[in-house]
C-alpha cells in the first residue's frame, strides 16, 4: 500500500520536474523583452478603453507613449483626453519627459433646432437611427444640417456624459463629458464638435452648422446661423470666420467679450457659464440667456432695443460697427420691428 | 408551367387600380424646376444662367463623367433661377427652375405620332444618340442607358430582356405603355438589339396582365427575334438579377453586372424612350406616371413633363384625398415617401402612390422569434435577421461575410415579419457602411 503511494508521489515529482525543465528554457528562449514602464503607464492611465487617444484602447496607448518616448524624447501629439494634464503628467514623469498642459475639451452640440425651435413639418417612422435617417431625408424640421434627435451620440458614449433632452429632442452634453470624441464620430452630421472647456468653463459658439442661405436656413428654423456677418464685424479679436453663409468661432481666439452674442439676430451664437447680465436703466430684457425658451418674436424686440442701446452707450467708439448694428435688425426683422416701434 | 425565380419572392396585394385608365396628357405646368441630378452617378452640369430663354429639348445640364447623363429643357419659357428645390431625394438639390411661356419645341423633333419603323442609324451612332438625348433606365434605378449598351471588352451579349414585369403593386405604368404603344417600344427593343449586337430579345410580363401579354405577342410575330414571355406572379420579378434567372435560368454572381452572364435587362418605358431619341429625335422630357391610390378619385396613368410638381397630377387625379397619410414616389415595396408636393417629376419616378392615413402606419416592433419567414422569402438568399443583428451591434465585418451587399433592398423580408421588426432600414444603413469601408479599402 505504501509503495503504491511512494510511487505515485516519485512518477507526478519527476514528471513536474521534467516538465518543469522544459518550460523554463522555452521560457528563457522565447521570452519577450519589454518595457516595465508600458505596465506602470497602463497603471496610470484611467482605463476607460474609450479610444479618445486614437489608440485600440489604454494597453495600446501605453505602448505607443513609452515608443514615441524612447524614439522622440517627447510626447508630442499623445494625450490621453480622460485622464487629463493630470494623467498626462504622471505618464510624463514615468517615462522621464515633460509635456504640456493642454486645454481641456469638451463635446459641444452646434445645434439648437429640435421641435421647439425647428417644428417637424413631416414625422419619421423607421429605425432609431441617426445614420439611417440622415440617409433619408433632411430630417423632421426640414434643415439638412441640423440634428435628427434620434441618439447615435447617447448610444456611443461610455461615459453617461450626453443624453437627449426630451422637451427639445436635441442632445446636452454634461460635465461627465471626456471629450473622447465617441460621440464626433457617430454624429452622421458633424454637429458635435470637441471645444477647450474655456476659462471658468466659458464657452462662446455658434449652436448652428447650416451652410444654406439664410432665407432657406431662416425657413426652417428659428435660431438658424443666416450668414448675417454681424458679428464678423463686431468682434474685435478676428475670433469669428465667415464661410459658406456660416459664423465659425475660432476657441483659441475668442476673448469672451460677448459681443457677438448680443448682436446675432437670430441668437445662433450661445454663451455658457456666464453670470446674468447687469440690467441697464431703460432695459427691460432678459438677464441670462434660456435660449431654447425664447420665442423669435421676443427675442427680435430685444435686439431693437439692444440696438438703441449700443448705439446711444458707444456713441464715438466705432463708427462702422455701429452702422452695421443698426441695420442688421432692420433688414432681418423689419416687419415685427416696425410693428414694435408703432405699439 | 409559367416561369418565374426560384428563391423567394412575396406576392402583395397587386391593388392596380388604375390599370384600365389610358395614359392621359397632362397641360404643361406654369413652372417647372428641373433636377440636374435626375440619375444614378454624377448630377450634369447646368448650361443656362438666370434669365436665358429656353425651348423645348434644348440641352440645359450636360452630363458628365462616365456615369452620368444629360438634361434637357421639357418647356418652352425662361430661366426663372437654379436653386437648390426638395426633391424625391429628400435633400434640396440644384434645379432648374424654368417659367412656361408657350410650347416652342427646337428644330428637328418629330413630334408626329407617326411610327417610323426603319432604323437607319448604325450601332455606333444609336448609342451616341441615346447618351446625348439623355435617356436612363426608367424602371427606378436610372441608369444611363447608354452604359448598358457599351459591352466591356471580354465580355459578350448575348441575349437582350426588356422588362414589363412591372412586379410593384399599384404601379401600372409600363403596363398601359405596353397596351397603347406596343409597337413603338417593339422597335425601341429592335433599336436596343441593334446598339448591343445581339439578336435575341426577350419580353417578360407578368400573368397579371394578360391583355398586355396578349397584345404584345401579336405585335411581336412581325418582329424577328423578339419573344415575348409570361411569368408568374411574384414580387421582386422586375429585379434585374430575378428576372434573369426567371427568363434564361441564369444567376449573376455575387457582386457582379448582368453582362456576365451575357444579358442586358432594360425596362419597357426606357425602350419607348430610346424609340423616342434614336426614331424621332425627341430627348427625354416627358414619361408615363400613375398616381394612384385607394382613396384617390381618379386613380390615371399621365403622361407629363418631367419637372411638374407632383401637386399638378395629384390635382388632375381629384385632388389629395382627406385622410392622405402618406405620399409615396415609386410602389409601396420600395418607393420613398415624398417630404412636399411641390417634388418635381423625375426620370425615375414610376408613380405616386397616395396612402390612407391608416395604412401609411409601420407597425410595433416586437422581438425576432427566430420564424425565419425573411429567409423564406429573400431572394437573394440572405439572413435578413442576421444582418439586421450585426448591423445593430455594428459588426460590420460579420454583416460583409454574410454577403450584406448582396441584398437588392426589395423589402421582402421587411413586408413579410410577424413582428414588425425595422430588417430593411438596418440593411439599408448596413449596405451604406459597409460599401463605404470596402471602397476605403479599396483605395
Amino acid at each position: 500500500m505504501n509503495d503504491v503511494v511512494l510511487y505515485a508521489v516519485l512518477s507526478l515529482g519527476a514528471i513536474g520536474v521534467a516538465s518543469a525543465i522544459v518550460l523554463y528554457f522555452i521560457a528563457t528562449k522565447f521570452k519577450v523583452i519589454e518595457d516595465p514602464r508600458i505596465d506602470e503607464v497602463e497603471e496610470a492611465l484611467p482605463s476607460a478603453n474609450c479610444g479618445g487617444c486614437g489608440f485600440a484602447g489604454c494597453r495600446a496607448f501605453a505602448e505607443a507613449t513609452v515608443k514615441q518616448g524612447n524614439e522622440k524624447h517627447s510626447l508630442e501629439g499623445l494625450n490621453c483626453p480622460v485622464g487629463g494634464n493630470e494623467v498626462m503628467a504622471q505618464v510624463a514623469s514615468i517615462l522621464g519627459l515633460e509635456v504640456e498642459e493642454k486645454d481641456p475639451l469638451i463635446a459641444v452640440v452646434r445645434c439648437n433646432g429640435g421641435i421647439k425651435n425647428s417644428p417637424g413639418k413631416v414625422s419619421f417612422e423607421g429605425a432609431t437611427s441617426c445614420a439611417f435617417a440622415h440617409s433619408l431625408f433632411t430630417g423632421e424640421g426640414g434643415c439638412p444640417f441640423g440634428c435628427l434627435g434620434l441618439g447615435d451620440c447617447v448610444a456611443a458614449c461610455d461615459f453617461d456624459a450626453i443624453h437627449i433632452n426630451p422637451d427639445r429632442m436635441i442632445p446636452e452634453v454634461n460635465d461627465k463629458c471626456v471629450a473622447c470624441g465617441a460621440c464626433v464620430e457617430a454624429c452622421p452630421r458633424d454637429i458635435i464638435e470637441l471645444r477647450p472647456k474655456g476659462r471658468k468653463e466659458k464657452r462662446i459658439f455658434v449652436s448652428c452648422i447650416n451652410k444654406e442661405k439664410g432665407s432657406v436656413a431662416r425657413k426652417n428654423c428659428t435660431v438658424a446661423c443666416i450668414g448675417c456677418s454681424a458679428c464678423f464685424k463686431v468682434c474685435e479679436f478676428d475670433a469669428i470666420t465667415m464661410k459658406d453663409n456660416l459664423a465659425y468661432i475660432d476657441p483659441f481666439k475668442c476673448k469672451l467679450c460677448r459681443k457677438c452674442v448680443e448682436v446675432c439676430p437670430t441668437n445662433a451664437i450661445h454663451e455658457i457659464n456666464f453670470p446674468p447680465r447687469k440690467k441697464k436703466d431703460g432695459d427691460t430684457k432678459k438677464t441670462g440667456k434660456t435660449l431654447a425658451v425664447k420665442h423669435p418674436e421676443k427675442k427680435k424686440v430685444v435686439v431693437v432695443e439692444k440696438v438703441d442701446l449700443s448705439g446711444s452707450v458707444k456713441k464715438e467708439v466705432k463708427p462702422v460697427e455701429k452702422k452695421v448694428e443698426t441695420k442688421k435688425p432692420q433688414s432681418a426683422t423689419e416687419k415685427d420691428s416696425g410693428k414694435e416701434k408703432e405699439g | 408551367m409559367l416561369k418565374t425565380f426560384k428563391l423567394g419572392g412575396v406576392h402583395p396585394a397587386e391593388n392596380k387600380l388604375s390599370k384600365n385608365s389610358p395614359i392621359e396628357r397632362l397641360p404643361v405646368p406654369k413652372r417647372v424646376s428641373v433636377p440636374v441630378g435626375q440619375h444614378l452617378g454624377a448630377p450634369a452640369k447646368p448650361l443656362v444662367a438666370k434669365g436665358d430663354m429656353v425651348k423645348v429639348g434644348q440641352l440645359i445640364a450636360k452630363g458628365e463623367g462616365f456615369i452620368s447623363a444629360n438634361v434637357h429643357s421639357p418647356v418652352s419659357g425662361k430661366v426663372f433661377k437654379l436653386d437648390n428645390v426638395i426633391d424625391a431625394s429628400g435633400y434640396r438639390r440644384q434645379a432648374i427652375i424654368i417659367d412656361v411661356d408657350g410650347d416652342e419645341w427646337i428644330e428637328g423633333i418629330d413630334k408626329s405620332t407617326d411610327i417610323s419603323k426603319d432604323i437607319v442609324l448604325d450601332q455606333k451612332a444609336i448609342i451616341n444618340r441615346i447618351n446625348e438625348m439623355g435617356v436612363v433606365g426608367l424602371g427606378g434605378a436610372t441608369f444611363p442607358s447608354h452604359v448598358k449598351l457599351m459591352v466591356p471588352d471580354g465580355k459578350k451579349a448575348e441575349v437582350l430582356i426588356i422588362n414589363g414585369v412591372e412586379c410593384e403593386p399599384y404601379l401600372t405604368s409600363d403596363h398601359r405603355l405596353m397596351m397603347e404603344r406596343g409597337e413603338e417600344i417593339l422597335i425601341g427593343t429592335k433599336i436596343l438589339m441593334k446598339g448591343l449586337g445581339v439578336n435575341k430579345a426577350m419580353i417578360g410580363i407578368e400573368n397579371n396582365k394578360p391583355d398586355a401579354i396578349e397584345h404584345m405577342t401579336a405585335l411581336a410575330k412581325e418582329y424577328e427575334g423578339i419573344e415575348v414571355y409570361a411569368l408568374k406572379v411574384k414580387y421582386p420579378q422586375g429585379a434585374e438579377k430575378q428576372l434573369i434567372k426567371a427568363l434564361i435560368n441564369r444567376e449573376v454572381p455575387s457582386g457582379k453586372l448582368p453582362i456576365e452572364v451575357g444579358a442586358v435587362v432594360n425596362n419597357a418605358g426606357t425602350a419607348y424612350a430610346v424609340y423616342e431619341a434614336v426614331q424621332k429625335n425627341k430627348p427625354l422630357i416627358e414619361r408615363v406616371v400613375t398616381l394612384t391610390g385607394k382613396s384617390v378619385k381618379k386613380p390615371s396613368n399621365f403622361q407629363v413633363r418631367i419637372g411638374t410638381p407632383v401637386a399638378d397630377l395629384v390635382e388632375a387625379a381629384g385632388g389629395l384625398p382627406e385622410d392622405t397619410g402618406k405620399v409615396i414616389g415609386g410602389g409601396p415595396m420600395m418607393g420613398k415617401a415624398l417630404l412636399s408636393l411641390d417634388v418635381p417629376v423625375v426620370k425615375g419616378t414610376s408613380g405616386i402612390l397616395i396612402m390612407p392615413d391608416e395604412e401609411s402606419h409601420r407597425g410595433e416592433v416586437a422581438n425576432c422569434i427566430r420564424c425565419g419567414k425573411c429567409i423564406t422569402v429573400c431572394p437573394m438568399g440572405l439572413e435578413p435577421w442576421l444582418l439586421e443583428k450585426v448591423v445593430m451591434h455594428e459588426d460590420f465585418d460579420r454583416a460583409e461575410k454574410e454577403r450584406i451587399m448582396d441584398c437588392i433592398e426589395c423589402g421582402s423580408c421587411h413586408y413579410t415579419c410577424p413582428a414588425n421588426r425595422q430588417l430593411l432600414d438596418y440593411l439599408r444603413l448596413g449596405k451604406s457602411t459597409v460599401g463605404k469601408i470596402m471602397r476605403t479599402r479599396r483605395k
